[in-house]
């Protein structure tokens, strides 16, 4: 491979030293030699070059077109969703306001005012109880293991910790939902009663299944503080505790705050595996209780999107809900992007 | 690590008493003696005896690879840190030996390192200097702003850097990064400043700042300094030893050595017929 394109891309050299070389000489003998030299030049040209533009030219074509149809499909997908989203506020007539701090779901039935029970408040906080539970539980593991396997034990950490968290990071969600309808359910039932299902559940099951994320990131960020930094703080008489608090976590802070921030994103979309273990229902109020069986946005969704006819109300609100979700994770992303772009600074 | 924190309770008290407290005491003589020292099985220093008087410049010169950071790491136990890495006979410092009878951390704030490349930490220029201080006691914020003026006036950046001293020490050039690092160190106090290759990253104004610095410092500190340049040596240094291949080759007055080297070792060095 890299042989092949030494050879070619020496080619270009070639013709041009050929030409200069041309040139005195062509120069000494007189007059004659200028049309000579440029059908030389132009022959060169059209083996060696001219193939070689196409070649360009079909690359930047062929990536391009590429680079098009990815950008197509983001925005067709955003419009898609937003159009469908705001039909419940065109066309159904709900008050946005109705929608997003209503604490009643339950389309199929109107109140008073012949406005439908559409409030998502339930399922947003629901969404955001989980989300930041799980990653309340997950960091203070993901943080104590990637400061170990970096400042303590970095060999154990390049040859066993890396490769088995990458392995749980491959694992489907499905999975971890049925270990927590296996273990976390029925644990959570015997020590506080009730069904065992709800937020705290979900929360758990999410946690486990965001922990492998954030420590592989979280590691990263350590890992590329500079030794330097180290070194600076060791040679003035600190302890590799103080270093690691004074010096090491706060110059990983962007890295570390951008796994946090992954891991939320990654939380807040999951459906799958909240929606075996939080014990939703199809109506839905707000959440009163960690222990008691509640609603997230993406469970909504899931339950009920291929019971509704396409056109109905309920139809189109799910798809506001899709819209929240979608509002959200870009979000996750600015914040992502704003946090790097700080941490890019601080570290120039 | 439970010993890591007695370490740090223990030594953290003692380290800021000496650090705020006791003002410059001067430097201390350090003095090795029979120092083999081996990375695994590599042995990378042979028998190395050599006398750094206090308040003097000590050079240590040599090809790449004849073990000088090795050396100099030894002194305040940098090496420590590397798996794998020993050595026999004694180093001491004013008589205390610094691998049995000095805690280790307590050490590296009596012996102070500057490092190749300027290595600031990514915070405020103000908390770079307040650094040390910081760690080792509870300053109060009028005796660490007196620290902080002290150290910067010391190396000579105040005046440059007394209106930014909340901007980050990253801002600043390679020359005034490195006369902050200095300044850092200066700040916890040390009797012996450890210098490998200072200059080495830097443009030659700044190079002869920190030269006139370590001369300066000279007056209370022990500086031991690695260089690579005969010119910068000759500069600053009383005292020079030449390594070579991990063996301490020749060391006398810098004068001395570079006028008449003994050892045809030294003399073939120095006229650079080899480097
Ligand atoms: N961490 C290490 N592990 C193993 N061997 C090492 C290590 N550091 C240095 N060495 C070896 O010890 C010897 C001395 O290295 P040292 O860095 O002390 O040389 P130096 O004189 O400082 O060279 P330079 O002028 O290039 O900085 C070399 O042979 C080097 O390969
Ligand atoms: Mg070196």
């Amino acid at each position: 491979m890299s042989s092949a394109s030494n050879v070619t891309s020496e080619s270009p050299g070639t013709p041009t030293a050929v030409g200069q070389a041309v040139e005195p000489a062509a120069g000494a003998s007189g007059s004659g030699p200028k049309p000579g030299r440029g059908s030389s030049d132009a022959g060169l040209r059209a083996q060696g070059v001219a193939p070689k533009r196409r070649v360009e030219v079909r690359g930047k074509v062929l990536t391009g077109a590429c680079v098009a149809v990815v950008a197509a499909l983001v925005v067709a997908l955003i419009v898609m969703i937003c159009g469908q989203g705001v039909q419940t506020f065109t066309k159904d007539g709900v008050p946005f306001s109705k929608f997003l701090f209503g604490t009643a779901w339950n389309p199929t039935r109107t109140d008073a005012d012949g406005v439908p029970y559409v409030g998502a408040l339930p399922m947003i906080a629901g969404s955001f109880s989980v989300t930041l539970l799980s990653c309340l539980f997950a960091l203070p593991f993901a943080l104590g293991s990637s400061i170990f396997v970096v400042e303590v034990a970095p060999r154990f950490g390049t040859r066993i910790f890396r490769p088995v968290t990458e392995v749980l990071v491959g694992i489907p969600s499905v999975v971890f939902g049925m270990i927590g309808l296996y273990v976390i359910v029925p644990l959570i039932r015997s020590i506080v009663g009730g069904t065992g299902y709800g937020i705290m559940s979900a929360s758990i099951v999410l946690a486990v299944m965001i922990l492998p994320t954030v420590t592989s990131l979280s590691i990263d960020a350590i890992a590329s503080v500079p030794e330097s930094y180290r070194e600076g703080s060791l040679g003035l008489g600190c302890t590799r505790w103080q270093t690691i608090v004074h010096v090491v976590l706060p110059s990983a802070l962007p890295g570390i705050l951008t796994a946090i921030v992954l891991g939320m994103t990654r939380a807040f979309g999951e459906a799958l595996a909240v929606q075996m273990v939080i014990g939703s229902g199809g109506a839905s109020v707000m959440p009163t209780s960690l222990f008691k069986a509640a609603t997230t946005l993406t469970s909504v969704i899931t339950m009920n999107i291929g019971n509704q006819a396409q056109g109905t109300l309920y139809y189109d609100a799910l798809w506001s809900l899709a819209m929240v979700l979608l509002v959200m994770s870009l979000l996750f992303i600015l914040i992502v992007r704003l946090i790097g772009r700080k941490g890019s600074v601080k570290n120039d | 690590m439970d010993e890591m924190d007695d370490n740090l309770t223990e030594s953290a008290p003692a380290a800021g008493a000496r650090a705020t407290v006791t003002p410059a005491a001067g430097g201390a003589e350090v003095v090795a003696r029979d120092v083999d020292l081996f990375y695994g099985d590599h042995q990378a220093l042979f028998d190395v005896s050599l006398d750094m008087p206090a308040n003097k410049v000590t050079a240590l010169i040599g090809p790449s690879g004849c073990g000088k950071s090795t050396f100099l790491r030894c002194i305040n136990r940098m090496n420590d840190r590397i798996a794998g890495c020993r050595h026999t006979g004694s180093i001491t410092l004013d008589g205390q030996d610094v691998d049995t009878q000095i805690d280790e951390y307590l050490l590296r704030t009596r012996v102070g390192m500057v490092f190749q490349r300027p290595n600031p930490f990514p915070l405020s220029i103000f908390d770079n200097v307040a650094y040390g201080p910081r760690r080792h006691g509870k300053p109060s914020r009028e005796a660490l702003r007196q620290t902080v003026q002290r150290c910067l006036e010391r190396v000579g950046l105040w005046d440059e850097v007394k209106d930014d001293l909340k901007k980050s020490g990253l801002g600043l050039s390679g020359g005034q990064q490195q006369r902050l690092c200095i300044a850092r160190t200066l700040a916890v106090d040390p009797q012996v400043l450890l210098m490998d290759e200072p200059t080495s990253a830097l443009d030659p104004i700044s190079t002869s700042l920190v030269e006139d610095l370590m001369s300066d410092l000279a007056s209370d500190h022990t500086v031991i300094v690695v260089t690579h340049n005969m010119q910068q040596a000759t500069r600053v240094s009383d005292y020079t030893a030449f390594f070579y291949m991990g063996k301490l080759v020749e060391t006398a007055p810098t004068t001395e050595l570079f006028s008449r080297p003994k050892e045809k070792q030294t003399e073939d060095y120095l006229t650079g017929r080899f480097s």
